[in-house]
């Protein structure tokens, strides 16, 4: 299989400042050893809380935030390790999608400035009627017309202003796109549409998402596979289908059956954990679920479970699965 | 029993030539201890709607030009201040999205309760009737939770607080204005199903404001659905969710991917939802649907009772 990006672990910490002298150094650990790789023209789903580190994971890879340590293999080359300048040139490949389209768009520039800005920055276009025409062909491609041009952001919808934010990306012919939860701002008769959209465009560019979400129905449609993150470290990574419909990790049994359905005859067994998500600060001991874990063992209070293969294709962290491979 | 009986009510933003309707000719009812979703996207008017049952909607901006809300048999919209100050929280109470942004930071969340407990229990304004309510919406610890400041807890803590702040009253009717929208999925699962707990055991009537039709199946005895400022469909939850009948709801239950789903493709409904005040002509929905006949756009459908319990504004539901 061809790679387009390996992340081999990652970790993104946050240092708190502890006054003037310091005391002891603590840090959040927002994403704590995160690998994994994607392939072209696929999409990698990416599930779970706030706080888990989904969003800073997504950020770290096209560096808006440094990492910590770990690599990020990019089209062979290390993006951790990249000079400013060198990952300028870079960032071309990279894009990104926001969640908010209300604040992610400059209120005083045009919808021809906000999707022209990538095309100056990167020289793409090498005449005035050449900017012109290719930005009339990205928003035709986002499903705008090209009477829109002059208008400012707040004259549109929160899903008309999501499509600007697509042609932005779009304008520098990116290979990978990090879609940071672009659907859960919108109403929920547009979000289908925007969905649609991304779909039909990686089939027209071969574009590669990595696509983060808290929709669980949202992430299995779109997905080809779907990782779970939970207090900074993926505890669960599948197939789509696979992970929703026979999930492995306690973790994401829980969060699969807390999703509210609208079946009024399905008959499943809601599992209902007890608490919050823990501080990513001072995470628990072992494994970082269990204290909230259902089916927890002794074991799973001092261990920390590694990332290990279940079955084809399927990789979990959870101490109870190696029990079942040898019974 | 009747508890509450909203009649033709409607409310405008603003006045005169620049009146925009928010809401148009809204009518429901709801018995005792019964359970109502409103659904609806932003701008349908579901939470003004709720909102002026108890007149939390200030006036102006908005002006009531007609219809009734009958709470107990006594029309909400021609109380007295010191009347409306009297069913507040005692006969409705309210619960909200943020519950970060309804708690007084500067306050310990015990106080706070405290407080509506002194200005409706008088009698039972205690520290230990504090505590037995915050044990009732399941908070652990709850003689050191009184302590603590809102920024101490979490999210679903603080909705559990704003929760058992509603129920110090004893209301007979709880208004939970999208409770769960800000928590994650298995916070979420928590507060509905403590939800579901208090109804059973307290018996008071649950008025849910939710745009997610999977909280309706887990929760409501009936849906309303709301769209542009009108209820579209009434019904049964069950019998809704089983076989909606107006195309809006189709619509909408067919553009939400469900979980193990099996479609390559969902289908998306075009266009935007309308703004208030910039309502289609005839029926509001004609312009999106894909069902519309040309009369749709001319008049306004009404909304009529098409089988035992069902209401459908369409006439071509079939």
């Amino acid at each position: 299989m061809k790679t387009l990006l390996e992340v081999k672990d990652l970790q993104v910490h946050f240092p708190l400042q502890r006054g003037l002298f310091g005391g002891a150094h603590e840090s959040v650990k927002a994403v704590d050893g995160v690998s994994f790789t994607l392939a072209p023209g696929e999409t990698l789903g990416l599930v779970g809380e706030s706080g888990c580190g989904k969003t800073t994971l997504g950020r770290a890879i096209v560096r808006l935030v440094p990492p910590t340590a770990g690599s990020i293999w990019f089209q062979g080359e290390d993006l951790a390790g990249l000079s400013a300048i060198a990952l300028r040139a870079r960032r071309r490949e990279l894009q990104i999608i926001f969640q908010n389209p209300y604040s992610s768009l400059n209120p005083r520039m045009t919808v021809e400035d906000i999707v022209g800005e990538a095309l100056d920055i990167h020289k793409l276009t090498d005449s005035k009627t050449a900017r012109h025409e290719r930005i009339v062909e990205l928003l035709a491609d986002v499903g705008l017309d090209k009477d829109y041009l002059r208008r400012y952001p707040h004259e549109f919808s929160g899903g008309q202003r999501q499509r600007i934010g697509i042609a932005r990306a779009l304008a520098v012919k990116p290979a990978l796109i990090i879609c940071d939860e672009p659907v859960s701002a919108l109403d929920v008769s547009v979000q289908a549409q925007i969905i649609n959209l991304l779909q039909d465009l990686q089939r027209e560019h071969g574009l590669t998402y990595l696509f983060i979400a808290h929709d669980l129905a949202v992430v299995e449609h779109i997905s080809h596979r779907v990782m779970v993150m939970y207090l900074g470290k993926v505890v669960e990574l599948a197939d789509a289908k696979a992970i929703i419909r026979a999930p492995r990790h306690p973790y994401t049994q829980a969060l699969i059956s807390a999703v509210p359905e609208v079946d009024p005859d399905s008959k499943r067994q809601r599992i209902i954990l007890p608490g919050d998500v823990p501080s990513p600060i001072h995470p628990p001991s072992g494994c970082p679920f269990h204290p909230r874990c259902p089916v927890a063992e002794a074991r799973c209070r001092t261990e920390a479970p590694d990332l290990k293969e279940v079955g084809a294709n399927h990789l979990a962290a959870c101490h109870l699965m190696d029990q079942k491979k040898e019974t | 029993m009747t508890l509450l009986d909203i009649k033709h009510l409607t409310l405008d933003f603003g006045s005169g030539d620049h009146a925009a309707r928010a809401v148009d000719d809204v009518s429901l009812t709801m018995a005792a201890g019964e359970t109502l979703c409103l659904v609806g996207e932003s701008g349908c008017g579901k939470s003004v709607t709720a909102q002026s049952i108890a007149r939390l909607v200030p006036t102006p901006p908005a002006a009531y030009p007609g219809g009734e809300i009958l709470l107990n048999g006594r029309d909400v919209l021609q109380m007295s201040g010191a009347e409306l100050r009297a069913i507040r929280g005692r006969v409705v109470s309210y619960i909200f999205q943020e519950p970060g942004a309804s708690l007084n930071p500067v306050f310990r969340v015990g106080r706070q309760i405290l407080e509506s407990l002194k200005l409706h229990q008088p009698v039972r304004a205690t520290e230990a009737e504090v505590v037995r309510l915050l044990k009732l919406v399941g908070i652990p610890a709850p003689e050191q939770r009184y302590r603590n400041y809102p920024f101490e807890m979490s999210g679903g803590m603080q909705q559990r607080v704003m929760i058992a702040m509603a129920l110090a009253s004893e209301p007979q009717l709880l208004v939970a204005d999208e409770p769960t929208t800000a928590l994650d999925v298995t916070i979420q699962a928590q507060i509905l199903d403590l939800l579901r707990d208090l109804k059973q055991r307290l018996g008071m009537a649950i008025l849910l404001i939710t745009h997610n039709l999977g909280i309706v199946g887990d929760l409501a005895d009936r849906v309303a659905v709301m769209y542009a400022g009108q209820i579209v469909e009434l019904a049964p939850a069950n019998d809704l969710l089983r076989r909606p009948l107006h195309p809006y709801t189709r619509a909408l239950m067919n553009s939400v991917p469900k979980l193990r789903g099996t479609q390559d493709r969902l289908q998306a409904i075009p266009g935007n939802v309308p703004r208030t005040g910039d309502f289609p002509p005839g029926c509001r929905f004609a312009p999106r649907c894909p069902q519309a006949k040309p009369d749709c756009s001319a008049a306004p459908p009404a909304l009529v009772e098409v089988e035992a319990g069902r209401w459908v504004r369409c006439p071509y539901w079939k």
